[in-house]
């Protein structure tokens, strides 16, 4: 029905362009001039094409063409096929965030020592990027699941990279096995939606399926969808992966695999649950249960923050523990989606992003420390308080934050999430969702703190050992603070945008 | 009301000489006492400026000076005296230069121990000056710590208990009626003790009581009863003080490990307090209550006056002794209080006696003021003496020996015993006069109570002066100069008021008469 | 001006950051003047504040005008009241601290990160806002006791910590609740405590906030913390915790939770008010038999703490502002006897086994000490002259109105109090050994400048309010008047 040319269609998706060509130059380069030298030069003249690459993309997201907040602009599509690509103000500034976090990586990575194949890795990170663009503006099952498997297969294959480690491999083929059952439950379930509804596109679904009495073959899908997103996005009881992935794969790919990908995978399924199921919700309200969508991710929220949390107080492996509280953080995410409202949708993606930032800056502290001793185990930190001050604050300011304490970025995404959600159901009916959220936010600061006392409390070993910190991400971890500290103290900085693009 | 302010002058003298004598150089060893002393005198002169100048004829209160204090509570700093006040004024200024005078033993007590005992006086004279209930309960409190410091740090072998003892027994009384008093406030809207008095004597403080309070808190209680559980609460704290038995067990230990200058401002100031208490406080505003449970309280009197006689009579300490005639001499005190409450109608007859029992109560108050403080410094000689020894049956015939000594205390003995012309006799003869025919029976019971005290003083007497002397003391000193000047000034004002008590019935009688005109009914 | 309070705490922090580390002199120096300017601050606001004019805005911007959240800083008689009391507690908690020396750099960046967050709740009218600050405070007390602590000071920390972040959770969800059930559009305290929450959720939410709150005010049965906190904490901390965080609790008890929910006050301040006396009560028995002096007086605050609470839900005006002047009083009571157990007694001594004290005689060895501990003691057992005095006076006379059973318990209380007080003040500094005590190789060292100059500020303030409490109590009384409280004290007579 819309006409379009090529050249218009790269014009809209430039920024996803640029990325691919940029993959390319960092592999063509990698390979063809940079061979003969230091893994240091590689990874700094290959970082900076990839880093050039993403501030173009990001520039030209900010800055080109830049739709009407509201405005849905549906450039791609067959009669069949609408909601290919959706340009939306909202989806541009979480792509913006998700090109931030990958930067981040790549500086994560600079100094990095596990690997060669410094073209391959740094390719495969942009292109996961590319991935996580498309699924942003994806809403069409289709593409969300092309461009699934795109970030997924890219991720696969960067958990496995550290090839000198056993855990490496390990943690990839567990991650694979996971992932690939879990594509496959996403693929059941929106074949479902299809045949159901004759469209692929979520609007198209939504209408078609209808009002809210739930037909059983609904149900399945909706489970099955759920099942399959909760893999990728690690949510118990599909979390099984998590932790040893997390523990297993290089810092920078862990890091990666638990800020960026998780962004645009909570985005996407916000998507699916909001826009393509938007008349299957249901109701998770207390004492008005109704089936849909909406109790089934309220059983995630629950078993993901109970059992995070309650597993996480176990851990003496602080990489494993992060790993935890990453499933306890996206089962709050959730929450965001429970919501079904704008205000959730908003509250969701600041949870997200601040929660990307936060653990990427934990996760590079934590590959430092795993760098010296071998293991980042709690007693590694002992005494991190006084060898290394400015880590040692990083950590502090990071882990406050993942605990929810004001005044940081944490906190207030926190409060903004639980309101949100408390505002969704009529009545206060979700509320009981809030106060489960609230009590395991509350258990969570124990283990938190455990890692804290470890740094400021408990005494340095006897001969502690050095911890090499390149100045790349000494400059990181300071500007991923200060960004915590100031989103803390002034939301509106990322707040005001959000709101705007709604 | 803008004259000068003679008792708030009076009252902080002492406390200034308190925080002087802690300044270092002031009370450096030596000149301690010194100081401590001429502090005293210097309140003596104020109190005896106050007695010049007080007009006996007054109906009203005199020297009265009145300040907001918490604005917000109502609550004033306001002091005046009447007949009783100015009476009890008289007698803290007179016997705290004794105390002082009897502490000249004590080695290693430097400038505290002084400056405790100057700040004891100051809560002593500002608890009978005070008439608005914050600012009086802040006096009555604080006398406490001074006098806890004092037995706790120089009292005998088992000090401790005692302090301790003394110090909770009454804070559980000052504690129960600061909390009757908080609940008077909440329901009559003052603290001043006039304004208390005239809604008690009106009735109208139990009406507002038992409206107040919110209703259905106390089930158990019907709502005319609440006015008697406030009554019970103040009266706890008074009784505690005096003591009336059951709650008395704080008091022998208490005075017997004390030093001998403390006991006699236990014995001669402080349970005057209590009585104090009784006479302000609980006569003018709960007149009805105490009626209500007059009976009660009037075998309470009695109990104490015959048990405590037969318990001064078995016991082989002297302290122990003297402190339980304490609380017997007192028991006259309070079985006059509440004789005086029975309800007898108008008639001049009844007025009359109910005037000679009140006027007996207050010469009984000022008379074993001065004579119990007296006995125990007696005591205290002769422990310096024996070196820490003063049971009954260590001495015998010291008249031979020291026969100053038995002869001054056996004057203070008689005068202690009621013997005619000497001061306790008018006090006790009034009180019985009055009580007899107001309620015969107890009267007559309490009789019993003063044979009893006649036997024990007597056979202290026999067994200490009288007999064979025991040999260990043919050593022993008589009176010293500085002792005599201690007890015979005492001596001699025990004469002067047994022979003329109008010296001191002329100056309360009036107050009397007003308090027993607002007891008619 | 009272906002700078907040502002020259935080100043300290980071000038204390940019000092070099191990300079302990210069740490202390700068704690100090930043403690005296912000109770400067805080003293001139004081007695330039005109408290009959109500709730006077500080500052108020928009702060995420998205969600409604302002920046609004406001006092009304009851914040100057307290805020007095916080630059009071720090600058003696400082002078008290004067021998840290290990990381002092370190101890004095969280203890002026506490005072900051602790003026920072008592100016906040915005809930948002508050609730910032409150949580603020939790972790800089972990810090302080973990590191700096004594006795199972890591188990201590923790337990505080999170018992405080449960409370806070729990007010959260309250908050949460209020702020959507009012339409999302404010957290503006004064604007939702006229907001008529239906009484289904008052009912709920009132004891959900109030608890939350009252945790930290030491509300039996959710004390448990404090003695453990308390003995743990060094003697700088556990004079701010009992002095002025567990104010922090009651404060936000009767400034968020009473006056969102008044409907819920009055279902449920019968209850509160017997946990208040049990409290009261239970506190001051289990004080009588404890052998560690400092569990003696981490026991005392939970018992003196209950005469906060029960004043609170008196609902009258001379309750509640009784119920003020007992946080200010026991702040600076608490303050002065933590003060004088931990810096002057067990840093010397280095035991606070009671037994082992009382053959110490300390009255002979530290003079200055029994004299100060004394003075606390009769002030904190309520005798009259003593700013504990006029403030259970008031709370007695309000609880009478209220509640007479639980004034009659309460005066129980108040009797075991004077019973463990003056236990503790003769085993700990009267003792009688039994043989007269060896001259130690080690004679204790003498009391340091610092150590009297905040002794002497604390009983100073003691004697002050308790002979003129009218000082405090027309800043405090006024206030009540204030439409915020319009529904609480009818709330007592529906």
């Amino acid at each position: 029905m819309i006409t379009f040319s090529y050249s218009q269609l790269l014009g809209l998706v430039a920024p996803e362009t640029i990325l691919v060509l940029t993959a390319l130059v960092v592999l063509a380069v990698d390979l063809l001039v940079m061979r003969e030298s230091s893994l240091r030069d590689r990874f700094l003249v290959s970082g900076l094409f990839a880093t050039v690459g993403l501030i173009i993309a990001g520039a030209w997201l900010l800055a080109i063409n830049v739709p009407a907040p509201g405005a849905h602009e549906v450039v791609v599509g067959l009669p069949m096929l609408t909601g290919m690509y959706v340009d939306s103000a909202l989806g541009r500034l979480v792509k913006v965030a998700v090109l931030v976090l990958t930067l981040c990586t790549i500086v994560m990575s600079l100094a990095a020592t596990f690997t060669k194949h410094v073209g391959e890795y740094l390719a495969l990170i942009l292109l996961a990027t590319v991935g996580m663009l498309f699924l942003i503006s994806a809403e069409d099952v289709l593409m969300i699941f092309i461009a699934l498997e795109l970030t997924s297969l890219s991720l696969y294959i960067l958990t496995a990279f550290n090839k000198r480690s056993l855990r490496s491999a390990e943690a990839a083929l567990k991650y694979f096995l996971f992932g690939g059952m879990s594509a496959a439950f996403m693929l059941f379930g929106l074949s479902y939606l299809y045949g159901l509804s004759g469209s692929t596109g979520l609007h198209e679904i939504a209408a078609r399926l209808g009002g809210p009495i739930l037909d059983p073959l609904v149900a399945a899908a909706i489970v099955m969808v759920a099942i399959g997103f909760g893999f990728k996005i690690a949510v118990a009881p599909f979390h099984l992966w998590a932790p040893d992935t997390y523990q297993g794969a290089p810092t920078p790919s862990a890091a990666f695999i638990a800020s960026g990908s998780k962004v645009a995978s909570f985005f996407v399924l916000a998507k699916v649950m909001t826009l393509g199921l938007a008349h299957s919700g249901g109701s998770a309200g207390w004492g008005g249960y109704a089936p849909g969508w909406l109790p089934v991710l309220a059983v995630l929220v629950v078993l993901s923050t109970f059992l995070g949390n309650l597993a996480a107080i176990a851990q003496t492996n602080v990489k494993r523990l992060l790993a935890y509280s990453a499933i306890a953080h996206a089962g709050y995410a959730l929450l965001g989606i429970l919501a079904n409202s704008p205000a959730g949708l908003t509250a969701l993606v600041f949870y997200v992003i601040t929660y990307g930032l936060t653990v990427l800056g934990a996760f590079a502290i934590v590959g430092l420390v795993e760098e010296a001793t071998g293991e980042a185990r709690l007693v590694d930190f002992a005494g991190l308080g006084r060898r290394e001050p400015m880590l040692a604050f990083c950590m502090l300011i990071f882990l406050l934050s993942l605990a929810g304490i004001p005044p940081l970025a944490g906190f207030f995404g926190k409060f903004y999430l639980f309101a949100a959600v408390a505002a969704g159901g009529a009545n206060l009916s979700l509320l009981w969702l809030v106060v489960f959220a609230i009590a395991m936010s509350a258990v969570s600061l124990y283990y938190y703190l455990q890692v804290l006392k470890q740094i400021y409390v408990a005494p340095s070993p006897a001969e502690p050992i050095a911890l090499r910190v390149p100045a790349a991400t000494r400059v990181l971890l300071a500007l991923i603070t200060l960004v915590i500290l100031v989103l803390g103290c002034a939301p509106n900085l990322l707040l005001g945008y959000l709101l705007a693009a709604q | 009301m803008n004259e000068f302010p003679l008792i708030s002058v009076l009252t902080f003298t002492p406390l200034l000489g308190a925080a002087l004598l802690l300044l270092p150089g002031v009370g450096d060893k030596g000149r301690a006492r010194g100081t401590a002393l001429a502090f005293s005198l210097l309140t003596l002169v104020l109190a005896g400026g106050l007695w010049w100048h007080f007009d006996p004829a007054a109906r009203d209160l005199q020297f009265v000076e009145k300040h907001d204090w918490i604005p917000s509570l109502h609550a004033q700093y306001f002091v005046g005296v009447d007949g009783l006040g100015i009476l009890m004024v008289l007698l803290t200024a007179m016997v705290t230069p004794l105390a002082l005078l009897a502490s000249y033993r004590i080695a290693d007590k430097g400038p505290a121990y002084y400056s405790l005992l100057l700040f004891l006086q100051a809560g002593l004279l500002g608890t009978f000056t005070a008439l608005s209930f914050l600012h009086w309960f802040l006096f009555w409190e604080l006398s406490l710590i001074p006098a806890f410091f004092l037995i706790k740090l120089w009292g005998g072998p088992r000090r401790s208990e005692a302090a301790t003892q003394f110090f909770i027994y009454t804070m559980v009384g000052s504690i129960s009626l600061l909390l009757a008093f908080l609940a008077l406030y909440l329901t009559a809207g003052t603290f001043d003790f006039i304004e208390l008095a005239a809604k008690g004597r009106s009735g109208e403080l139990a009406r507002l009581l038992s409206s107040k309070l919110p209703a259905g808190s106390w089930p158990a209680l019907a709502r005319e009863q609440l006015p008697l559980v406030i009554f019970a609460g103040a009266l706890l704290g008074f009784a505690v003080k005096v003591p009336l038995i059951p709650f008395h067990t704080w008091l022998p230990a208490t005075y017997a490990e004390a030093p001998t200058g403390v006991t006699m401002m236990l014995t001669g100031l402080m349970s005057k307090m209590g009585v104090y208490g009784f006479l302000r406080l609980l006569l003018p505003i709960f007149p009805d209550q105490m009626r209500l449970v007059l009976t009660p309280l009037l075998w309470l009197a009695v109990a104490t006056i015959v048990l405590s006689a037969f318990a001064a009579f078995a016991q082989k300490d002297l302290k122990k002794v003297l402190a339980y005639s304490s609380i017997n001499h007192l028991g006259y005190c309070l079985l006059g209080i509440f004789a005086v409450a029975k309800a007898t109608g108008s008639d001049a007859q009844w007025t009359t006696e109910k005037t000679a029992a009140l006027n007996g109560v207050l010469l009984q108050m000022f008379n074993h003021g001065l004579t119990a403080p007296i006995l125990f410094c007696f005591v205290g000689f002769l422990e310096a003496r024996s070196g820490g020894l003063r049971g009954l049956a260590s001495f015998g015939g010291l008249r031979k020996v020291a026969p100053v000594f038995c002869g001054l205390m056996g004057i203070a003995m008689f005068a202690s015993l009621g013997l005619p012309g000497l001061n306790g006799f008018v006090g006790e003869f009034l009180i019985f006069k009055g009580v007899f025919p107001l309620v015969t029976w107890a009267a007559a019971l309490s009789v019993l109570g003063l044979l009893i005290t006649a036997v024990f003083l007597l056979t202290v007497i026999q067994r200490v002066f009288n007999g064979p002397l025991n040999p260990q003391w043919t050593g022993l000193a008589d009176l010293s100069r500085r002792e005599l000047w201690l007890v015979v000034p005492a001596t001699v004002l025990m004469l002067a008021i047994g022979l003329c008590p109008q010296l001191l019935i002329g100056h309360f009688n009036t107050t009397v008469m007003v308090m027993v005109e607002h007891l008619k009914f | 001006m009272l906002a700078w309070t907040v502002y020259i705490s935080f100043l300290g922090v980071l000038a204390l950051m940019l000092l070099p580390a191990g300079n302990a002199r210069a740490a202390r120096g700068v704690a100090l003047v930043t403690a005296l300017l912000g109770f400067l601050i805080g003293l001139v606001s004081a007695f330039g504040f005109a408290p009959e004019r109500g709730i006077q805005t500080i500052t108020r911007t928009a702060w995420i005008p998205g969600l409604g959240i302002d920046y609004y800083l406001a006092a009304d008689g009851i914040s100057v009241t307290l805020v007095l009391l916080t630059g009071l507690a720090a600058v003696a908690g400082i002078l008290f601290s004067w021998n840290i020396e290990h990381r002092a750099k370190e101890f004095f960046v969280f203890y002026l990160a506490l005072i900051a967050g602790v003026y920072g709740v008592f100016l906040s009218f915005d809930l948002f806002l508050l609730f910032v600050f409150y949580e603020l405070a939790i972790i800089p007390k972990y810090f302080l006791i973990a590191i700096w602590g004594s006795t199972n000071r890591e188990y201590g920390a923790m337990k505080l910590a999170l018992y405080s972040f449960i409370g806070s959770a729990m007010v959260l969800v309250g908050l949460v609740a209020a702020y959507v059930t009012a339409g999302s559009k404010t957290m503006d305290l004064l604007v939702l405590a006229q907001y008529p929450f239906p009484p289904a959720l008052q009912n709920w939410a009132f004891p959900v906030v109030f608890i939350g709150f009252a945790i930290l005010a030491g509300l039996w049965p959710f004390h448990t913390w404090a003695p453990t906190g308390h003995v743990a904490a060094p003697t700088a901390a556990s004079m701010l915790l009992a002095g002025v965080v567990m104010k922090l609790g009651a404060y936000g008890a009767l400034r968020v939770a009473m006056t969102l929910f008044p409907l819920g006050l009055a279902t449920w301040r019968n209850e509160i008010a017997l946990l208040a006396v049990i409290g009261i009560v239970y506190g001051a028995l289990v004080a009588l038999v404890q052998k560690d002096f400092k569990f003696v007086i981490g026991y005392s605050s939970v018992s003196h703490m209950g005469f906060v609470i029960l004043g609170l839900v008196t609902l009258n005006t001379i309750g509640m502002t009784g119920a003020v002047l007992q946080m200010f009083s026991h702040g600076v009571i608490a303050g002065l006897l933590f003060g004088v157990v931990g810096r002057m007694v067990y840093d010397r001594t280095h035991t606070r086994d009671l037994p082992e004290l009382e053959a110490m005689r300390l009255n002979k060895a530290l003079p200055f000490a029994a004299g100060t501990f004394a003075v606390a003691a009769f002030a904190s057992m309520g005798l009259p002259g003593f700013s504990g005095f006029a403030a259970e006076l008031q709370v007695l006379i309000g609880a009478w109105s209220a509640f007479p059973t639980y004034t009659v318990l309460a005066g129980v209380g108040i009797v075991v109090g004077v019973a463990y007080t003056l236990r503790v003040l003769q085993m700990a500094f009267f003792g009688e050994a039994p043989e007269p005590v060896p001259e130690a190789a080690h004679p204790l060292p003498p009391i340091t400048l610092p150590e009297r100059l905040g002794a002497v500020l604390l009983i100073a303030t003691t004697v002050l309010i308790g002979l003129c409490p009218r000082l405090l109590l027309s800043l405090i009384g006024p206030s009540f008047q204030s439409p915020l409280f319009e529904h609480v004290l009818k709330g007592g007579n529906l």
